[in-house]
């Protein structure tokens, strides 16, 4: 069957399939991958809303709940510093999005088109940055943010994000820089412009979508990230939320099933609703990377 | 001043100043740091002392950091592997025509744009061992009779987190190749067609030589990805049961970080170096020259 659903992927042929082939095929398989996809979250949602006695009872049906309850989030948001986690994790994300997208676009510009000295060989240099995962930079980096006295602070993250979003931000904003005529500048700079200006005011706003698609993308990988915010943060008010939920929520041998969800749930949300308005720029910026 | 700001060298410098500043600072410098670490006895809050390749020996004869490398090597090939199939055979299903297309396409990106470390709590408690769902389902349908322990035993342990990898990394593989997809023309299918192709000889002979340049790099990120993974295993096990899930990147952090030895972790994670350009260049290489054997042509 496996080989039989890549038949006819294209849209001029498609007539020739017939109805029930078409469900075997593709219908059944897509809505098993769906089905798999999805059920983590709706085991999220659900998990959210189930009262402790439901949890923890092996009798009923567990796919449905009987007596929904807020109690869940409530004590998450009242009781444990989740809502600073969620300020915490939001400052980081921004900051140093825009941190990122500021050092992204002088340098993509720098090496696309002022081509300077070397510049191709910087270009490849930001390619490879990309490819160092922050799992071998951790310790060392823990370091040197301990010696520049930042440790557990956010300052940390917000420094620290950037190792992984500039490079990623340069490379798709150099592929976007690359498609920009040349000869809008070549007229500018015979007006007289300076490179700045012609930086800021025709090749910025011929980037709008490479820029909202870096954006998006970086802010999503801040809110992501884990390794660093785990080592480098200690105390609890300036925890993110992934690392918040991990460490403080977990007590002892006593899960607190419903209110982990619950965090699980409201971490994601705000990532989930940004990505839901911006799913093709996101998607762009995502292939785009992989494809230059 | 003009002049040199009308020299591109000066203001190509200039404006590679904040990029550079923070990348050599954060990036170069650590990972230069990092390996220097790796032959120093380093522990957290004192600083290391010279002392050769004592960590290395040590760390190849240790016999948990034998066994972080066979788990890392098997939940990277084992997660690949499967990633790639069920990511190409996915980004096939969305090619073609569906009710809903773009929505559909929309909802399949979410478990990789969720946190990790949040779905990764979800699949906690679908593998608990008293309440999981998953085995309360199998009991129903009377498949097993008793509870599953998914991450109590070692094997179980390990294919659990490889089916969770799985599940965040199939959409990235997925979506990046249908983009690939959609850039071949449906004329080489009709042209294929009208020749005698079967559908099979359709894939074989049109689109996978066509995606393959697509295919070697989204897999060298995916392998890269998987091979450095932590937040998953950091939340499901904690690299047990019996260090049985433990990466090279939990048991650095492990012994870098909660056992102090700063020194240790940095060698484990520079071990990792070797491993990860070989995947590199296996990925990248070995499928790149396919592409250009067979007239992709070489950039």
């Amino acid at each position: 069957m496996g080989a039989q659903t890549e038949t006819v992927d294209t849209q001029g042929m498609n007539y020739l399939v017939s109805l029930p082939r078409r469900v075997v095929t593709l219908y059944v398989p897509l809505a098993v991958f769906l089905f798999v996809l999805l059920f983590p979250f709706y085991w999220m949602v659900i998990t959210t809303f189930k009262p402790n006695e439901e949890l923890l009872s092996r009798e009923g049906n567990p796919f449905w709940v009987i007596n929904p309850t807020l109690a869940h989030i409530k004590k998450l948001l009242f009781d444990t510093a989740y809502p600073d986690w969620l300020w915490n994790t939001m400052l980081v994300s921004v900051v140093a999005t825009f941190l990122s997208l500021l050092c992204s676009v002088l340098g993509a510009y720098a090496i696309e088109r002022l081509r300077f000295k070397g510049s191709r060989y910087v270009g490849v240099s930001i390619f490879l940055a990309y490819l160092v995962p922050p799992s071998i930079l951790f310790i060392p980096l823990a370091k040197v943010v301990f010696e520049m006295g930042i440790f557990d602070t956010r300052l940390a993250l917000i420094l620290t994000y950037p190792t992984f979003l500039v490079p990623f931000c340069t490379w798709l904003l150099m592929g976007y820089f690359r498609s920009i005529p040349f000869e809008l500048e070549e007229c500018a700079l015979i007006d007289g412009a300076t490179r700045l200006q012609i930086l800021l005011k025709i090749i910025l706003p011929l980037a709008v979508p490479g820029l909202i698609s870096a954006g998006i993308f970086a802010f999503t990988l801040s809110w992501n990230e884990f390794i660093y915010a785990l080592t480098f943060i200690s105390s609890s008010e300036v925890k993110t939320v992934p690392v918040g939920v991990i460490t403080e929520l977990v007590e002892g041998d006593v899960y607190h099933w419903g209110s982990l969800m619950a965090g699980a749930l409201l971490g994601s949300l705000p990532v989930a609703f940004l990505y839901s308005f911006f799913v093709e720029y996101y998607v762009s910026g995502m292939t785009g990377a992989v494809k230059e | 001043m003009n002049r040199l700001l009308n020299n591109r060298n000066f203001l190509g410098l200039l404006f590679m100043l904040p990029l550079a500043t923070l990348l050599l600072l954060f990036l170069t410098y650590p990972l230069g740091l990092g390996t220097w670490l790796g032959f120093t006895d380093a522990k957290i809050g004192r600083a290391g002392h010279w002392v050769g390749l004592d960590n290395f020996e040590y760390l190849i004869g240790d016999a948990v950091a034998q066994l972080s490398l066979f788990n890392t090597l098997f939940y990277t090939i084992a997660a690949s592997v499967v990633k790639f199939a069920l990511g190409l055979w996915l980004a096939i299903l969305l090619n073609r025509h569906v009710p809903l297309k773009s929505f559909v396409r929309a909802i399949v990106l979410l478990p990789f744009i969720v946190p990790t470390a949040l779905s990764a709590i979800a699949f906690w408690w679908l593998y608990d061992a008293q309440f999981s769902v998953l085995s309360w389902s199998l009991m129903k349908m009377g498949l097993i009779d008793r509870y599953i322990d998914f991450l109590g035993d070692p094997w179980n342990a390990r294919f659990s987190v490889v089916a969770a990898n799985i599940w965040r990394g199939v959409p990235f593989v997925a979506i990046c190749l249908l983009a690939g997809l959609q850039t071949i023309s449906p004329s080489f299918y009709e042209a294929a067609s009208l020749d005698g192709a079967t559908p099979w000889q359709q894939f074989r002979f049109v689109t996978l030589p066509l995606l393959t340049p697509i295919i070697a790099v989204v897999m060298t990120f995916s392998v890269l990805f998987t091979f450095t993974d932590f937040q998953l295993i950091y939340v499901l096990t904690r690299g047990g049961p019996l260090n049985a899930t433990h990466l090279m990147a939990t048991l650095s952090f492990q012994r870098a970080i909660s056992g102090g030895s700063l020194g240790e972790g940095a060698a484990l994670a520079t071990l990792m170096i070797p491993f990860l350009l070989a995947a590199i260049m296996f990925s990248y290489f070995g499928l790149q020259r396919r592409a250009w054997q067979q007239g992709g042509g070489d950039k």
